[in-house]
């Protein structure tokens, strides 16, 4: 097999498996030693530089991180339930634990290079690129219909489950970088915007419109079927604060179980999830699901929606066929009516809450931005950009609904593009990321970070009980970890990116490594193909989505190969290595963000602490 | 050593051996020797070999001397008996375990200062006695406990690490007992596990006198230039005579092997040593030709390793003394003192 290329920044990274699942890239280790050190500040600026929305994130992201993290699989077969770190709460505690760190935020430009940027929105994704091109001293013109800023993360997210005291603080260290805020501006014509002659655009305004359902008796019981995210912005603002006793929601997915639990603070005693899916295929997160059933929501599944049935003009309630699912040959599932009668379910109120849809009525299709066939514009997925070359996408409205972490990384990705425009370089070539690897050897059995591997298992948020928290829609429900369970929980991580680095010149293939790893991930053997050589290793590299690092060039002609996939980054291979040929060096990544590759016009002239 | 216990998370798929144990279960405490010891990768084919061999480990005892290599049994098969004796006095207190419970799995752990120099007497008379055992001497010719001398396994014209030359002639252990007629004797390598773990089973299964002679390289005092026991050294002058493979029930034969090259032993319990040859002519059931090539190995200057002698019908102790199947130490009163009539009916036949 080729020799593992360990100068690969991407090599490395991906041994990361949670900072390389998340789309944003934030080095998740390295803060979670930060919480675990009590450096909560320190943790909270890692995250803010690579993710902007700690505080937000850490209570609402969709955590892509989670399902990737190691320390699922190396605990499988070794207890009752595998589970990974839980990486998105320890986020929340730096946010919540932190001291003031406005200080240590970049200040706005001293200097303005004179290039004028429009944001379309001003959600998560808009005020990334804000974020990233302020201080290279860009001048960013924010518009968004509402009032504040943050987009569907103030209008769609409840109350209960991220404090609108969170949204003021991250949004607000954005816009006082010195972002011009057009509040109340909805733009209802691209042309116009571009006749304002910005150097570029940037449109993020996400998936605002619901999709409706529109079966038999939808007119005539209009008055209490809502929208999901519309009833849920309108709850948001104020405007609702009540609902119907017995409240269906339809629908499956995050939106849903924000919907139902709302309904549930707003007087919703009999609220049920009715969804046309399995339980397993919901859309919804396995966590969100189970927060809705902790409040006492059922969640019924294989039904699908046939008519609202209505009396006197007013719902009465809604007709479900029900189905089973079928799989064809192909795996693929269809769903079939199951030959039992219709049920009826009687209520008062109707949340659907079946899906989003991108909607650009604003956007003259004579523009200049080529659309596809289905309505969306077409974005190149690397360089955000579109067939009008000043205009750059991102967040939901560039490839439909996701989430936030996404657009924020869709952000990061669109203000690199934005830069490099403004300054006339090729768009199309990217920055790559940088990567330090750095010995974590103190002494002979002394290493920079906590080595001991603990076999806790993963640690509950603690909740406000339920009784308190059903009363109140503002009333946050989980209470996040404290720092002494979020030590706990922080130790859990298996510090991947402390990396396990072979040096075949010292190795004098004394075995001592194979022996003492408890993971049984190193072999010393011959050469070999990867897949036979995965087969014959100590322990089967089964899995392979993980690499095997491979070292050729030992005395006795055999290679080293190490199998990433349960390494627990122990450092044992090296506290027994015998020459140092093994050795525990932190592969700090760096993603590289607009302007990363040249000084800061504020850095230009001596920064303010020297002064 | 490392002052870290071994983590307890193991492989997700860490197969059970037939008891329903992983491997992990015949480990011991972490190992306090230094890093690179050739003695761990013993410890560790030692943990191999009870485990695919399925022993319950509370059927195994341990015992061992003084040194380095006496330490190790701390370090695997932390579920069975051990005893670590009086320097060079662990075949004495074996022998004596050996007879008063004959049913118990026992592994001597021992190496060249401690079997070649203070116990050579008693490695000597445990051989010639037969005791049914597995003997395993940690070989790294160096007294790395009291910082690097010579010990009785050195070769002659070697060098210390300081640079001072063995004028004196090594004892060959693997020599002695074929002349004392221990019936299964090998030698092999600490960084040759393919070769060292099979080589453990069949010493196991073997029911007689069974000696591995296994150089381990002393990395701290014993690994550079000029050292004939040095990872390096025995790599390069390593001459296996055969490839042992241990199968506890006789099984077809399914790999097709050249005629002449491959070789069967069954052992007492049905066990069956199949052996690949890989020198020509190597007759390990024959003990003279045995010894006159270890003589000649020696002396070109090559390590002979492998099983370099079996003898598939091996007696022990135990046939030797006739004592009961009942192990001694399972007699009740009644039998040992079976009373004044039986005294008198005993004395009567000696008259």
């Amino acid at each position: 097999m080729k020799p593992t290329d360990i100068r690969q920044p991407n090599y490395f990274h991906k041994v990361v498996d949670c900072q390389w699942a998340c789309p944003a890239h934030t080095p998740v280790p390295e803060y979670i030693r930060m919480i675990a050190a009590g450096r909560y500040g320190d943790a909270y600026m890692v995250n803010w530089q690579s993710n902007v929305f700690p505080g937000i994130l850490g209570r609402t992201c969709d955590r892509p991180c989670e399902p990737a993290c190691r320390r699922g699989r190396v605990e499988e077969n070794n207890g009752d339930k595998p589970e990974p770190v839980a990486i998105c709460r320890l986020k929340r505690v730096a946010g919540d634990l932190k001291e003031d760190i406005r200080e240590r935020l970049p200040k706005p430009a001293r200097q303005k290079n004179g290039k004028r940027i429009a944001c379309i929105g001003a959600g998560p994704a808009a005020l990334t690129v804000a974020r990233d091109l302020l201080p290279l001293g860009y001048h960013i013109v924010i518009y968004d219909g509402d009032a504040r800023a943050g987009g569907m993360i103030r209008t769609q997210i409840p109350r209960f489950r991220l404090p609108e005291s969170v949204i003021d603080e991250e949004v607000g260290y954005v816009l006082n970088l010195g972002a011009e805020f057009r509040a109340g501006t909805r733009v209802d014509s691209m042309k116009s915007v571009l006749a304002e002659n910005f150097d570029a655009i940037f449109v993020g305004t996400g998936a605002p419109r619901g999709r409706d359902l529109d079966v038999s008796g939808r007119k005539e019981a209009a008055a209490n079927i809502h929208i999901g995210i519309d009833w849920l912005s309108s709850v948001s603002f104020g405007h609702v604060d009540k609902i119907g006793k017995r409240v269906i929601v339809l629908g499956g997915g995050n939106t849903a179980m924000d919907c139902c639990r709302s309904s549930r603070r707003l007087g919703g005693d009999d609220v049920k999830v009715i969804v046309r899916s399995g339980f397993d295929e919901m859309k919804a997160s396995p966590w969100e699901k189970e927060d809705a059933q902790h409040e006492g929501i059922p969640i019924i599944n294989f039904h699908v929606p046939k008519a609202f049935t209505h009396e006197n003009g007013k719902l009465t309630g809604v007709t479900f066929e029900v189905v089973e699912a079928k799989y064809d040959d192909k795996g693929k599932r269809s769903l079939v009516s199951s030959g039992t009668p219709d049920v009826h379910v009687p209520c008062d109120d109707v949340l659907v809450a079946i899906g989003q849809e991108n909607s650009f009525p604003w956007i003259e299709r004579d523009a200049g931005i080529d659309f596809d066939k289905w309505g969306m514009p077409v974005v190149n997925k690397e360089t955000m950009q579109t067939s009008l070359p000043k205009v750059f996408f991102g967040g939901d409205a560039a490839f439909g609904p996701k989430n936030i972490i996404w657009a924020v990384a869709h952000g990061h990705e669109a203000a690199i593009s934005i830069d490099k425009f403004c300054q006339s370089e090729d768009v199309a070539v990217r920055p790559p990321p940088m990567m330090n690897l750095l010995s974590q050897k103190m002494g002979i059995h002394e290493w920079s970070y906590d080595n001991a591997i603990t076999g806790d298992l993963r640690y509950k948020v603690p909740l406000k009980d339920v009784s308190i928290a059903l009363k109140n829609i503002r009333v946050e429900v989980e209470l996040g970890f404290d720092a002494k369970l979020g030590y706990k929980e922080a130790q859990r991580c298996l510090n991947c990116d402390v990396q396990t680095v072979f040096n075949t010149a010292q190795c004098i293939e004394c075995d001592a490594c194979v022996d003492i790893c408890p993971m049984d991930c190193i072999t010393f053997t011959a050469d070999g193909e990867e897949v036979e050589l995965r087969a014959r290793l100590t322990a089967p590299a089964l899995n392979l989505s993980q690499d095997l690092y491979v070292a050729t060039g030992l005395k006795t002609g055999r290679i080293m190969a190490k199998d990433e996939d349960v390494c627990l980054h122990c450092g044992l291979c090296a506290e027994r290595c015998p020459t140092g040929a093994w050795d525990m060096q932190k592969s700090l990544i760096h993603m590289t963000h607009a302007g990363s590759n040249r000084p800061r016009p504020q850095f230009e002239k001596m920064p303010e602490a020297a002064e | 050593m490392t002052y870290l216990a071994k983590p307890k998370l193991h492989h997700p798929n860490l197969p059970l051996n037939k008891l329903g144990f992983t491997r992990r279960y015949y480990e011991g405490a972490i190992s306090t020797l230094c890093a690179g010891c050739g003695h761990d990768s013993i410890s560790a084919a030692i943990i191999q070999a009870c485990f695919e061999l399925d022993l319950p480990p509370h059927r195994i005892a341990k015992l061992s001397g003084i040194g380095c290599s006496s330490k190790t049994p701390t370090y695997f098969l932390g579920n069975s008996h051990g005893f670590n004796t009086v320097h060079g006095r662990m075949p004495s207190v074996l022998t004596g375990a050996n007879l008063a419970n004959r049913e118990l799995i026992y592994l001597g752990v021992s190496g060249d200062g401690d079997s070649a120099s203070i116990g050579l007497g008693q490695f000597a008379h445990v051989m010639r006695r037969g005791v049914n055992m597995t003997y395993i001497v940690e070989n790294n010719g160096v007294y790395g406990l009291t910082k690097g001398q010579f010990s009785a396994t050195s070769d002659r014209g070697s060098k210390s690490k300081r640079g001072a030359v063995n004028t004196d002639e090594a004892i060959d252990l693997v020599g002695l007992a074929m002349q004392l007629g221990a019936t299964y004797i090998a030698r092999s390598f600490s960084g040759d596990k393919q070769q060292l773990v099979p080589l453990i089973q069949g010493a196991i299964l073997h029911q007689g006198a069974a000696f591995i002679d296994v150089i381990s390289p002393c990395v701290a005092f014993n690994n550079h230039e000029g050292s004939t026991k040095s990872y390096d050294y025995v790599r390069e002058h390593n001459e296996a005579v055969n490839f042992l493979d241990v199968i506890k029930f006789r099984d077809e034969i399914t790999t097709e092997y050249a005629p002449g090259t491959l070789q069967e032993v069954e052992q007492h319990d049905g066990s069956v040593l199949r052996l690949r040859k890989l020198q020509d002519g190597y007759d390990p059931t024959d003990r003279i030709a045995a010894m006159n090539h270890l003589l000649e190995s020696r002396a070109k200057h090559e390590i002979s390793t492998g099983l370099l002698f079996v003898d598939g019908d091996p007696t022990d102790l135990h046939a030797a003394a006739n004592t009961v199947d009942i192990p001694l130490n399972l007699l009740d009163d009644k039998a040992l003192n079976p009373g004044s009539a039986a005294l008198a009916k005993l004395n009567a036949s000696l008259r």
